[in-house]
C-alpha cells in the first residue's frame, strides 16, 4: 500500500523534501514507516520518537496505518 | 456566541478581535497578544517567519477553543496565529476571551496560549542580526522553557 509522508520545518530541511511517497506492507504501523524513513538520506535528524500525525490527527506508534493515509511528521512545535 | 480560530496571512487587527468578543452580557473582555521579541536565548532577532501544517493547525486552534470554551463556561473566544514573515513587534497570536465575569477570562486565555504552544503545528525559523536563520526547536532550550 501506498502513503503520503509531509515533512516541515526542520525536518523538510534534512531530508531535502517536504513530501514524499512510501510503499509499506499492508498493515504496517506508524513505527514501522518511521523505520523506513531512517532508510534516507538526512533522517538522522529525526529524534527516536518524533510526534506524528495521521490524517491531521496526532498518533502513536502502533496505529495501524490504511492505503492512502497522510502521515506528517511533526518537529517540536514552536507556535505562540 | 463567537468561537473562532483561524489562521491569518495578513496582520492581526486586534481591536476588530477584541470586537467580536465583546457583548453586553461579557463584564470582562480579555486581549492577549504575542509578539516577536528582539532577543531570544541571548541571540539578537530581526524577525521571524512561522509556518504550518495549515490545516491540521487549523482545526487544533478550532479544537482549543471549544475545548476552552467548555473547560471555563466561555461562549466568546476568537484566536489568531499569523504564519509568513514577522517583524520584530508584529503580533504572532491573538487571544480575545470574554465573559461575564474576569477569573474564567484569566483562566481561559492562559490555557489558550499553553495549549496552542503545546499541540498546534506551527513552527518558527528565527531570522538573526548577524544575518543567519534557525528554526526554533523549544524542547532543546539550554536555559529554563520560556518561549
Amino acid at each position: 500500500m501506498s502513503v503520503t509522508v509531509l515533512l516541515f520545518a526542520s525536518y523538510a530541511d534534512a531530508l531535502g523534501t517536504s513530501s514524499l511517497r512510501l510503499d509499506l506492507e499492508d498493515g504496517s504501523t506508524v513505527r514501522q514507516l518511521l523505520g523506513r524513513l531512517r532508510e534516507r538520506a538526512g533522517a538522522h535528524a529525526l529524534p527516536p520518537e518524533p510526534m506524528v500525525a495521521v490524517n491531521e490527527r496526532y498518533a502513536r506508534g502502533e496505529l495501524v496505518l490504511a492505503a492512502g493515509d497522510t502521515v506528517a511528521i511533526i518537529p517540536p512545535v514552536a507556535g505562540g | 456566541m463567537t468561537m473562532d480560530a483561524r489562521l491569518v496571512r495578513d496582520p492581526i487587527n486586534t481591536s476588530a478581535l477584541l470586537a467580536r468578543v465583546s457583548r453586553p452580557s461579557n463584564g470582562a473582555v480579555l486581549l492577549f497578544v504575542g509578539v516577536v521579541r528582539d532577543v531570544n536565548d541571548g541571540r539578537a532577532v530581526s524577525g521571524i517567519e512561522y509556518s504550518a501544517y495549515e490545516p491540521m493547525a487549523a482545526r487544533e486552534l478550532g479544537d482549543i477553543a471549544r475545548e476552552a470554551g467548555k473547560r471555563f463556561s466561555l461562549e466568546d473566544i476568537a484566536i489568531e496565529h499569523r504564519v509568513g514573515e514577522l517583524a520584530l513587534e508584529e503580533a504572532s497570536i491573538g487571544i480575545a476571551v470574554a465573559h461575564p465575569h474576569r477569573a474564567e477570562a484569566y483562566e481561559a486565555s492562559r490555557w489558550i496560549i499553553e495549549e496552542v504552544k503545546r499541540r498546534v503545528p506551527i513552527w518558527k525559523r528565527e531570522h538573526y542580526a548577524d544575518g543567519t536563520r534557525e528554526w526554533v526547536d523549544p524542547t532543546r532550550a539550554a536555559a529554563p522553557a520560556r518561549t
